[in-house]
């Protein structure tokens, strides 16, 4: 009977230490990573390397989803519209639904799936392959010759790649909506620019997706520095870098979100 | 051995998990002279490449000291350990060439991160390096086109890019060929004497580390179980070092891991029949 109750117990104690002791490894790595990102910084094409990786060649993804999001966005707003005879507000819909929510939270998601995969993937097999211990040995910091540009590309990458999907999700709502349905094409752009408000609705989607940036970033460079070095080492610490962005970049939107939209216009 | 020595192990202990019982070095003491090329063998898990690591500074004894060039590197900061490591090279298992990088850009990586030559020079100091391993053909290959023996060689070339001091070789005629464990073999005793450098060799492979060492340390279990230049060991009467050297079958090496009796664990009753 005592053992029956003191497992779970036992279980949950165990699971509790590992959780906040990974949250400090987490924390230690991250102000690390900070403090070693002068060489970033001073070597900037190291890291212009790497946002050639981590967001040119995710540019494909990016656009092609953004164009299909927003073109469902236009169809199911049209249907939805209609039913209260204000079509014309289609524009604004698609824009305030892309700007706002999903063009950083889409973008994060797929950024995590696409770059973030391939970070964790690349620094672990670095470090399976010893290349890592090579650095180390020569006296050369894999922190900042390797992490720390990984991270900033991320940073820097994923604002630009987020606006751009948000344009192309409002093109292919135009597309859906003038272009297909026939909404008017002045009144589609016009209430559009009067209603989506820089500061409040750019700049606040372009705050979430530098956050998510951040996000992402760290847990796909900290889950490959800290991967096992063997196969299957490389291949867990891959999937958790997708299941834990996606999660910590839902977690943050509600966060951000409930900050920076209060009701107000 | 009497000469001035370029390492220092004194009494090192070491284990992973900072507890002395499930330690991987018990106690350690070596010396390894300038100039020499000292080998450390032992069997697999015998705890050498730990000994490497220490050596090199990746790890810290849990006790004990080890020096190099008259300084302890237990009591180093990092900046200090990044200063001394500028003064050593160290050729792993496989490589450990960087992938995205050529053979040319592999060599003329530690030369570009510690110095302020111009790239005129060290391209031509890349070439001389690379010449003095016979891989100056494969400058423009990628690591993925190299066999086993050219990587290694190429990794050699990087190891001495800067002209160390001390040199360290983890297992360096792993997976390779005779020829290229030959050709790998004469390379390191070469390049150690026309460098005047210091070289350390972690290896198991008795044949070729005999032919090129000045000296050998064997280790087992964590402790030194027989040391001597190569002739000694090949006469040595030790049990252990017999076996090693040899190639016995039978000796302090058993052949099973330590396990339950056989017939207790396969269930088997005295009577002959299954409980």
């Amino acid at each position: 009977m005592l053992e029956r109750v003191r497992r779970p117990i036992q279980s949950l104690g165990h699971r509790v230490i590992e959780s906040v002791w990974r949250t400090g490894t987490v924390t230690r790595f991250f102000g690390l990573l900070l403090a070693s990102s002068g060489t970033s910084f001073q070597r900037f094409r190291l890291v212009m390397r790497e946002v050639y990786f981590t967001g040119v060649l995710s540019l494909v993804i990016i656009i092609v989803s953004g164009l299909f999001v927003g073109m469902v966005l236009g169809l199911q707003g049209y249907e939805t519209l209609q039913k209260y005879g204000s079509t014309e507000a289609i524009g604004v819909l698609v824009a305030l639904s892309l700007v706002r929510e999903l063009g950083p939270v889409v973008t994060g998601l797929l950024f995590a799936s696409r770059a973030g995969s391939a970070i964790t993937a690349e620094i672990g097999l670095m470090k399976v392959t010893e290349q890592l211990s090579a650095m180390d040995m020569m006296a050369v910091s894999p922190m900042s010759r390797v992490i720390a540009p990984r991270f900033w590309a991320g940073v820097i990458s994923m604002p630009l790649l987020a606006a751009l999907f948000s344009c192309m999700g409002v093109f292919g709502g135009y597309i859906v909506a003038v272009v297909l349905i026939g909404v008017d094409n002045g009144v589609f752009w016009s209430q559009m620019q009067a209603s989506v408000d820089f500061r409040y609705d750019v700049l606040n989607g372009v705050v979430k997706s530098f956050v998510f940036g951040i996000a992402v970033a760290v847990i796909a460079t900290f889950e490959g520095y800290d991967a096992p070095p063997t196969a299957e080492g490389v291949s867990r610490a891959t999937t958790r870098t997708v299941v834990s962005s996606a999660l910590t970049i839902l977690a943050l939107d509600l966060i951000l979100t409930s900050l920076m939209f209060r009701g107000g216009t | 051995m009497p000469e001035e020595a370029l390492v220092d192990v004194r009494s090192v202990n070491f284990s992973y998990d900072g507890f002395r019982r499930r330690a991987v070095l018990k106690g350690i003491s070596l010396t390894v002279p300038r100039g020499k090329v000292v080998a450390i063998m032992g069997a697999s898990g015998s705890g050498k490449t730990t000994l490497l690591r220490l050596i090199g500074g990746q790890l810290r004894a849990t006790q004990g000291e080890v020096r190099v060039a008259d300084r302890s590197l237990s009591r180093m900061d990092s900046a200090e350990l990044y200063r001394m490591r500028r003064r050593m090279g160290m050729l792993f298992q496989f490589g450990a060439l960087f992938t995205d990088m050529n053979v040319y850009e592999n060599v003329a990586f530690p030369m570009r991160e510690h110095t302020q030559l111009p790239e005129r020079m060290i391209r031509d100091l890349v070439l001389l390096k690379l010449e003095a391993v016979g891989m100056r053909g494969a400058q423009r290959l990628m690591p993925a086109e190299l066999s086993g023996g050219m990587a290694r060689r190429v990794a050699l070339a990087r190891a001495v890019a800067l002209d160390p001091l001390l040199v360290l070789y983890d297992e360096p005629f792993a997976g390779l060929d005779p020829i290229a464990m030959a050709v790998i073999g004469q390379l390191m005793r070469k390049l150690n004497d026309a460098l005047g450098a210091t070289s350390i060799v972690v290896s198991h492979d008795v044949v070729e580390c005999l032919e090129i060492v000045d000296y050998v340390y064997l280790v087992a279990d964590g402790v030194i179980v027989g040391e001597g230049t190569p002739e000694d060991m090949r006469r040595s009467d030790l049990p252990y070092v017999r076996q090693f050297v040899q190639g016995e079958l039978e000796g302090p090496v058993p052949f099973h891991y330590p396990a339950r009796d056989y017939a207790e664990d396969v269930r088997l009753v005295p009577g002959g029949g299954r409980a």
